[in-house]
């Protein structure tokens, strides 16, 4: 049977819409199915060594905000905080960041570079495109080894064989 | 029955379940026995269904106090 395939555009690069595409990549090559994440536009800092993705409570509305410590009550209350105050505190995406990281780490989520470094052992290839890259500023020895760079054409000639596409 | 391995999942959320597996699985030869650990209540389906598409076999699922053990044997 011949392999699966899955293609991925990562194009957002904030710590929730860091998670996605390297969750289901991993999942799918631990399926035997070949996998490319072609990351443009704000995806591509996810490929530099250290990932500083935020999360930020102003641009996302539905959000609960939660805190990841105290009784079970308490954890439980989601804080009704306007956006036009999050918005504007200093900090406040900084603190949004650091209690969704506890959360997650609490639950027994892999850190986005737990999962990055799974999906390159998997075979994952990761496609870095090449014109966001210029248009950014960004150059090849910015990111991690074994990235690589192509532009959309390249991309799409594999995502059209593919069985599954993906925007994340 | 008895397993070849064992992997211990315990207090792993998706996707590590499944990813972990992959990798212990790989290890081993085809036929032997893999016993998988897990807390986490997605792996019910998920496991299965990591098996099913990659051509291993599920053995048995059992559930014993808030735990998940799985036996898949390895497929060719």
């Amino acid at each position: 049977m011949a392999k699966k395939k899955m293609a991925i555009i990562a194009a957002q690069g904030s710590l929730d819409w860091a998670y996605p595409p390297f969750i289901l990549a991993s999942t799918a090559a631990a399926m035997d199915m070949e996998v490319k994440i072609f990351f443009t536009f704000y995806g591509l800092p996810l490929l530099k060594p250290k990932i500083k993705a935020k999360v930020t409570p102003a641009a996302n509305p539905a959000m609960p905000m939660k805190m990841p410590f105290g009784p079970k009550a308490f954890q439980a209350i989601d804080w009704p905080i306007p956006h036009a105050v999050s918005g504007v505190i200093p900090g406040f995406d900084s603190m949004a960041t650091s209690l969704m990281k506890k959360q997650f780490k609490n639950k027994g989520v892999a850190t986005v570079t737990e999962l990055r470094e799974m999906c390159l052992a998997l075979g994952v290839e990761l496609i870095a495109c090449q014109m966001t890259m210029d248009v950014f500023g960004f150059e090849e020895k910015d990111f991690v080894e074994g990235v690589n760079f192509a532009g959309a054409a390249a991309f799409l000639d594999f995502a059209a064989e593919a069985d599954i596409q993906l925007m994340c | 029955m008895s397993h070849n391995d064992e992997i211990d999942c315990s207090g792993m959320s998706c996707p590590l379940p499944v990813v972990k597996s992959k990798m212990k699985i790989d290890t081993m030869n085809p036929g032997e026995v893999l016993k998988i650990i897990t807390t986490d209540p997605g792996s019910c389906k998920d496991i299965p269904a990591w098996a099913n598409r990659v051509g291993h076999e599920m053995i048995e699922e059992a559930e014993e106090n808030g735990k998940y053990y799985f036996l898949v044997k390895r497929g060719e």
